[in-house]
């Protein structure tokens, strides 16, 4: 490991003047997962690590009638052991739970995951579908991105050098909202999603038709996607086995996976279609309550 | 603000209730910094990348892979080891129950699997089979095929 300075700012402002200082060569330090495993394979020379993990407003999750507000460095458990969380949220609860098995939650957050940017991460797509956007701090000010835009590749960001992620946060989903987050593994724990999808709908109060729907797809392409086309598909038809399979193909057909160790582009493309259909009905159960 | 640069880093931690005063490299793991600073070898080195656990450790009541924590970050913390989990009274159960249901062979992933499981019964006493295993698959054993893992943590389990 490059041997590199360890700095434990207490503020935002602190970090992001570190951070700026040392442009490429510096990360910000979470949960360690991914960084310390990157900074050891030498992926990055780094003159300095910035351990988050002092500035209150990282390490806050909020939940209330503005929504859920999760601060960059707030592991996983304490994302899925929050009750509140767990009752209004359950799809991120579906995300935080299958990353890495309990050692890895006690460090890991969902700030890690997106920031990480890896196109199987279990955290982004719960995120997408919640319509949740990234707080930004930077050394020209702050700004918001939607998660859906914060991935531009594998392992790449928006976020530039002297920037950090500060928080994410989702509006509190409106009455009839239900989603549900899935992934395909070989194994029951501790593996890396052949594919993953996440859906939400919201449907009117017949619990009969979608009002509207938002898919996203894991590691099935350089960053995760948002499948717009599939989830407009649903606005304003019926909740059957028709529209659902019709909105399942859509998916499929924008997933752009690739052949690799965990399985092939064929594969991945009827996982896709597979666990779309099976989450349209989860999270429509879960919207009827 | 603590700021290291090129130096070490001054941490006060509590190891298995010991107070401990360190200056660690700043980018030494916190596996390392247990293992050669301290000589608390209990606590192996198995992958280097969060899949194995052999290097668990309970920081602060939560179990940890160490080689994914600077020793760095521990200042103010609680650190526990496999060290701290015999009394002078003896095994702790799980100790025992390891022995009695020869749940190791080759014993480098032992100490991890027994920190793993005591942050387990710690706060769920009576946990079933499903949760055990679940709470363990970051533990890898590539002796035993686990079973005789499963059957002393429920043995030690009230």
């Amino acid at each position: 490991m490059h041997p590199f300075a360890y700095v434990a700012p207490g503020t935002v402002d602190e970090a992001v003047a570190v951070l700026d200082k040392h442009g490429d060569r510096a990360r910000p330090l979470a949960g360690g997962t991914d960084l310390l495993v990157k900074a050891r394979a030498n992926a990055w020379e780094l003159d300095a690590v910035v351990d988050i993990k002092n500035i209150p407003e990282l390490m806050t999750l909020t939940v209330g009638n503005d929504g859920l507000t999760i601060g960059a460095g707030v592991p996983c458990y304490q994302v899925y052991e929050n009750e509140e969380v767990a009752s209004d949220y359950p799809c991120i609860v579906d995300g935080t739970a299958i990353i890495g098995g309990i050692q890895i939650q006690s460090r890991a957050g969902l700030g890690g995951n997106l920031c990480n940017a890896a196109p199987s991460a279990d955290g982004i797509c719960p995120l997408i579908v919640h319509s949740a956007v990234a707080h930004i701090a930077g050394p020209g000010g702050s700004r918001d991105v939607a998660v859906e835009d914060f991935c531009t590749g594998p392992s790449q960001t928006v976020l530039k050098n002297g920037e950090l992620l500060v928080s994410i946060s989702m509006p509190r989903p409106p009455a009839n909202f239900g989603a549900a987050y899935t992934r395909f593994i070989p194994r029951n724990e501790m593996d890396i999603a052949v594919a993953g999808v996440g859906v939400s709908v919201i449907l009117d109060s017949s619990g009969q038709n979608f009002v509207s729907a938002r898919i996203a797809l894991a590691s099935v392409g350089p960053t995760p996607i948002l499948a717009s086309a599939a989830g407009n598909s649903l606005a304003g038809k019926p909740v059957n086995d028709d529209t659902i399979a019709a909105a399942a193909a859509l998916a499929s057909d924008a997933s752009t996976p690739i052949t690799d160790m965990r399985g092939t582009i064929a594969q991945r493309k009827q996982l896709i279609n597979v666990l779309t259909g099976r989450m349209i009905n989860q999270a429509v159960e879960r919207a009827r309550g | 603000m603590t700021t290291s640069s090129p130096g070490m880093v001054h941490v006060k931690t509590t190891i298995n209730g010991q107070a401990h005063e360190l200056l660690v490299p700043p980018y030494m793991s916190l596996l390392d910094t247990l293992r050669e600073l301290i000589g608390l070898t209990g606590t192996k080195e198995g992958c280097l990348d969060g899949n194995c656990g052999a290097c668990t450790v309970s920081v602060d009541g939560r179990i940890v892979d160490s080689c994914l924590v600077l020793g760095a970050e521990v200042d103010g913390k609680d650190v526990d080891t496999v060290e701290g989990m015999a009394s002078a009274d003896g095994l702790h159960p799980l100790q025992q129950a390891f022995l009695e249901e020869a749940a190791l062979q080759c014993g480098i992933c032992t100490p991890g699997f027994l920190v793993a499981a005591k942050g387990l019964l710690d706060n769920e006493p009576s946990p079933s089979e499903g949760r055990i295993r679940h709470w363990l698959a970051g533990n890898l054993c590539r002796c035993t095929g686990y079973d005789k893992i499963i059957r002393a943590v429920q043995k030690a389990s009230s």
